[in-house]
């Protein structure tokens, strides 16, 4: 979520879902929310109810754009220009809400004045290294000062990075209030999208001009002090090869309608995994250690504990906390081996050397580079992309380990899979040692996942699991154990993480290990007393404090007390906020960057939109929610630069975004993203049209490409592939499909795999619906049933008609409800700052029939 | 209410008018009052509410999407026999969309995996295997692999203390203790570097 981290400062949900009710305005793209997240979507509806505009921007017509106010179709992977064009008739018509933007964002500070924007600079910003295809963030720094990231990794590859900095110490950024300066961030951002203009959206999105107008005038309308909006998407928006800057584009339009930290308004990114907010705060992430620390890098300045803490300790803001949080995870992590003499267990952990994330897995597996593979509650055959190189993968494996609670697709590759369907393989020819172990399900075993919106809740074992099931938590435990007890009696250096590891867990009678030990550990106690801590307020740098998660600091504040199960709602007459109902992260703050519900002086903007307010007698800050602020900052605080001030006290009293150095939202983003300090429209890396903005640099030039002969790459416009394909979910399944298609009721409601094709479409081919067609892609052809709709309509695009189609990617061969591969059509290309793929949008060719196959199956 | 008393118990013809009669579309045609009653019959007024038999109830987390709906678990000798909506939940206030409204299903779905299941290498079928036998063969593999491929400096002296040769994906389903556990050994204690999960699928 480097996007919202960036802008804001918290790669989060800013607000809980409920929230959504308190909106006068919706905003849901990049999601189809009504059949994704049905129970979310109540509150778009309560919002309704009550008045407010909903508008769904997206390819297809689903039940979401039937229940909203204004549907705006448009082609999938161009909603950098729908956006853009929507903040471009923000600004040329000055309908921002100043009083917020002014002194909330960065729209008044100055950047370098060698900053080039990618419209002076043919389709580039400043800063391209053609040779590497990436960008140096150098020129795009504030004038006369360099910036750490908001990110996990603070550091930016900037000559005396660490140095540079520490002029953050000196004084304010420099700010032009007038917005004058040509170099200020309101000017760049002004000449920016004034190339985005109606008629260059509805050339580039085939979005009609005045639908695209009046989702701009609707927003609009819905901010200032009496009115907020709030934007909802999904994978939808994360799914491209510019993903990240999508998100950005949603981000600053937020920013410029002061619609963040306050009722009813934010960014809520709808997941599509019960934890999949829990595993990235304590991150099952190649680049990530618990809390958002970065992973050491052998490349970075990382080598020595001080080394690292000295590139990564923002100067300002709350990161400067991050000493505290980093050796506390060592002392969690490493216990009493965490010694000063190995930099308090720095020296153990592993250093990463490049990207490690899924696409560059699946093609280190291919190459033969990983040898065993643990797939924990994964099905990557039908979830990865490019099918066909992940089963490739899997083949070349010695070993691999599948814990999942049903046989899955990728459990059975080499029985089932395309390799042996295609006549490449034979099951005998596939060295694979394969292990499927049964895994428990919520209910039959106690933990907590965290939603989407950073709300821990506890789930209890109530029933035991079938026959061996047992529970990831088991499983890890009693690995690491065995492990350590293989490992017990080496002398060897390189075996020292493994025999240092802190792993003494109580386990019941069954072996299961107590789980809210290991909660206990995350939320942090004392060291070597073990005695909890009530936040992350009382962690230390010294290594007298362990903490497994500081974001996660209070969930466990007292022995006894675990908030994840709390289970008190607000009553009907309550404030709503919940406080009592589980706990979110951090500190259970509900709104994020909630000071900002209160205008400089420390007033709510409006009583309508009350959140927090300053309360001159108490000499603090009020509300019915956590105050994401220093609870005693006054609202006419300035920090004295005469004593160099670090941390909080280099933040003003009228600065709401605590984790950003300078403290306001980030609408232009000096350091941490990849591609560029803006967003600007390119092209998916598969494309039928040029780009319009800038023909000649059609994708995302830093795009992440990884060449292999199983991943070919259709050229821009190519003929042979005409037709945008964009995958998505269904109501009744669930993401790779096996926690749906081996339940009765889902499986016969969604029994078969389908593509939906336009009728205009249909009719050239011939096709009518439950027809067999083929799709194929570079990367492989799949065999499906033709749905025939006018759910997607043509686009026309300048001179060319442009066709999408609609694929759900759940189905496989495992399970009651079957289908083809979606992801044998997809391509390993990634997002720069993510590493996520482009399943979104894509293209292919269709035709009617169905494949040749060997054994004369059709 | 008459021609109760002339019905013959036990012929046919009596049967037939007696299932006509607790038949409940004609009594609702003729705008019978009241939903419960007018919707009664025989078999309706014998049924009573799978919950009742429940002997434990317990707050779960519904497993599917990340909205987080707040369920309740109804058990009876250990076994689940349904799974509702938590009323009391702020995010869902007892509802479950269609996959929610499936956990009972899922828990209880003929597909379940119940013992550990072995492909030896070519094989062309599973065999079963005992989970301790499944649990000591994987961490002689985990430590054969790690040992083979284990870095601790590059060349240059850099230190990477890191294994390529393993790697691990999942993790978005599962509970954030589990995360924790996996992260802490598999990084913090193996070295492993390709730890992914499904946030970026």
């Amino acid at each position: 979520m480097p996007s919202l981290g960036a802008t804001f400062g918290r790669g989060a949900a800013t607000l809980p879902q409920w929230d959504l009710a308190n909106s006068d305005c919706v905003l849901v793209m990049g999601s189809n929310m009504a059949e994704n997240h049905p129970i979310a979507f109540r509150f778009v509806m309560q919002a309704k109810q009550r008045g407010a505009t909903v508008i769904h921007a997206d390819p297809r017509f689903t039940r979401t754009s039937a229940m909203a106010d204004i549907y705006a179709p448009l082609r999938a992977g161009s909603d950098i220009a729908f956006l853009g064009g929507i903040i471009n008739h923000l600004l040329q018509n000055d309908l921002w809400f100043r009083e917020f933007a002014l002194p909330y964002t960065n729209l008044s500070t100055i950047v370098g004045e060698d900053y080039r924007g990618p419209g002076e600079l043919g389709g580039y910003f400043s800063g391209w290294n053609a040779e590497g295809r990436r960008y140096s963030p150098e020129s795009w720094q504030y004038d006369g000062v360099v910036v750490p990231s908001s990110l996990a990794e603070g550091y930016v590859e900037i000559e005396g990075f660490a140095e540079a900095t520490r002029r953050l110490h000196e004084g304010p950024t420099p700010k032009d209030p007038t917005l004058q300066h040509p170099s200020c961030v309101y000017q760049i951002l002004k000449r920016h999208f004034a190339r985005y203009t109606p008629e260059m959206v509805e050339q580039v999105t085939g979005c009609p001009r005045e639908v695209f107008l009046k989702v701009a005038d609707a927003m609009a309308r819905n901010s200032g002090r009496e009115r907020t909006g709030a934007i909802c998407y999904a994978v939808g928006w994360n799914h491209h090869t510019k993903g990240a800057q999508i998100i950005r584009t949603g981000a600053i339009l937020q920013a410029l309608l002061g619609n963040v930290g306050r009722p009813g308004a934010g960014l809520l990114a709808l997941r599509g995994h019960t934890s999949i907010q829990g595993s990235t705060d304590i991150a099952t992430l190649y680049d990530l250690l618990p809390g958002y620390l970065p992973q050491p890098h052998a490349f970075r300045p990382h080598h020595t504990l001080e080394d690292y803490l000295k590139v990564e300790t923002s100067p300002t803001g709350w990161w400067n906390n991050f000493p505290k949080y980093y050796v506390s995870l060592l002392r969690a992590f490493y216990g009493a081996q965490a010694t000063p003499e190995n930099g308090r267990g720095h020296d153990l952990l592993p250093r990463i050397v490049g990207d490690h994330s899924q696409l560059p897995l699946t093609v280190a597996m291919a190459n033969g580079v990983i040898k065993g593979l643990f797939v924990m509650g994964q099905n990557p055959v039908v979830g990865g992309s490019n099918s066909k190189l992940v089963q490739r993968g899997l083949a070349q494996l010695d070993w691999l380990v599948v814990r999942d609670i049903a046989e899955t697709d990728t459990a059975t590759f080499w029985r089932d899979g395309h390799l042996v369907r295609d006549g490449e393989m034979r099951p005998e020819d596939i060295g694979t040692e394969v292990f499927l172990m049964p895994g428990s399900l919520s209910g039959e075993k106690a933990g907590s996942f965290t939603n989407t919106h950073r709300l821990l809740q506890w789930h209890d074992k109530v029933v035991a699991g079938p026959g061996d099931s047992r529970s990831e938590l088991w499983f890890t435990y009693h690995l690491g154990r065995r492990l350590q007890e293989l490992y017990r009696a080496s002398t060897r250096e390189e075996d020292a993480p493994i025999r240092s590891l802190l792993w003494d867990y109580p386990v019941d009678e069954e072996g299961e290990p107590d789980a809210e030990a290991v909660l206990r550990e995350i939320n942090g106690y004392t060291w070597p007393e073990r005695e909890q801590l009530a936040s992350f307020n009382d962690l230390k740098s010294d290594g007298s404090t362990a903490c497994g998660c500081w974001i996660y600091g209070g969930v466990f504040p007292q022995p006894g007390r675990n908030l994840a199960r709390a289970r008190k709602p607000d009553g009907p007459e309550g404030p709503g906020t919940h406080l009592g109902w589980g706990f979110a992260w951090p500190d259970n703050r509900r709104t994020l960057n909630n000071r900002a519900s209160a205008d400089p002086e420390g007033r709510p903007w409006s009583e309508r939109k009350r959140l927090v307010w300053w309360d001159e007698t108490k000499g603090e800050w009020q509300s019915p929610d956590q105050i994401d602020f220093v609870k005693t900052k006054r609202p006419d605080y300035e920090p004295d630069w005469s004593k160099r001030p670090a941390g909080m006290d280099a933040l003003s009293g009228t600065q709401p975004f605590i984790m950003i150095p300078d403290g306001v939202a980030g609408i232009f983003v000096p350091s941490g993203l990849k591609d560029g300090p803006l967003p600007e429209h390119y092209e998916p890396t598969e494309t039928p049209v040029r780009n319009a903005f800038h023909p000649g640099v059609e994708g995302n030039p830093p795009a992440k490409r990884w060449a292999h002969d199983l991943n070919p790459i259709a050229a821009p416009g190519d003929p042979r592939y005409p037709h945008v394909l964009t995958t998505y979910r269904l109501t009744e399944h669930h993401s790779g499909g096996t926690p749906t298609r081996i339940v009765p009721t889902t499986a016969e409601l969604q029994p078969e795999g389908f593509c939906e094709i336009p009728t205009e479409l249909a009719r050239e081919l011939g096709l009518r619906s439950t027809d067999w067609v083929v799709l194929s892609t570079p990367r492989g052809e799949i065999e499906t049933r033709a749905l025939v709709t006018d759910r997607l309509r043509p686009f026309r695009l300048g001179e060319r008609r442009v066709f999408q189609l609609g694929l759900p990617w759940h189905y496989g061969w495992a399970g009651m409800a079957t289908g083809d591969v979606a992801n044998v059509l997809t391509a390993v290309v990634g997002d720069p700052n993510t590493g996520m793929h482009e399943n979104k949008a894509l293209t292919c060719a269709l035709r009617p029939g169905r494949l040749a196959r060997r054994g004369g199956q059709g | 209410m008459t021609h109760r008393n002339r019905r013959p118990r036990g012929t046919l013809t009596g049967r037939l008018v007696g299932a006509l009669q607790d038949w409940s579309v004609p009594r609702q045609l003729r705008g019978a009052p009241g939903h419960a009653k007018a919707a009664e019959s025989a078999m309706s007024r014998g049924l009573r509410p799978r919950l009742e038999q429940a002997d434990r109830v317990g707050t779960s987390i519904c497993p599917y999407c990340a909205v987080g709906c707040a369920q309740l678990i109804y058990a009876r000798d250990g076994k689940p026999i349904a799974v509702e909506g938590d009323p009391r939940s702020p995010v869902n206030q007892g509802t479950l969309c269609p996959k929610g409204a499936a956990t009972f299903g899922l828990m209880v779905s003929p597909g379940r995996l119940d013992r550990c299941l072995h492909r030896a290498p070519g094989a062309t079928a599973w065999r079963e295997v005992p989970l301790d036998w499944a649990m000591e063969r994987i961490a002689q593999l985990a430590k054969r692999s790690r040992d083979e491929s284990f870095v601790s400096r590059l060349p240059d002296g850099t230190r990477v203390n890191h294994t390529l040769a393993m790697a691990s994906m999942g993790g978005a389903t599962l509970d954030n203790e589990e995360n924790y556990l996996i992260k802490k050994l598999f990084s913090a204690g193996l070295g492993m570097v390709f730890v992914e999960n499904q946030a970026r699928v």
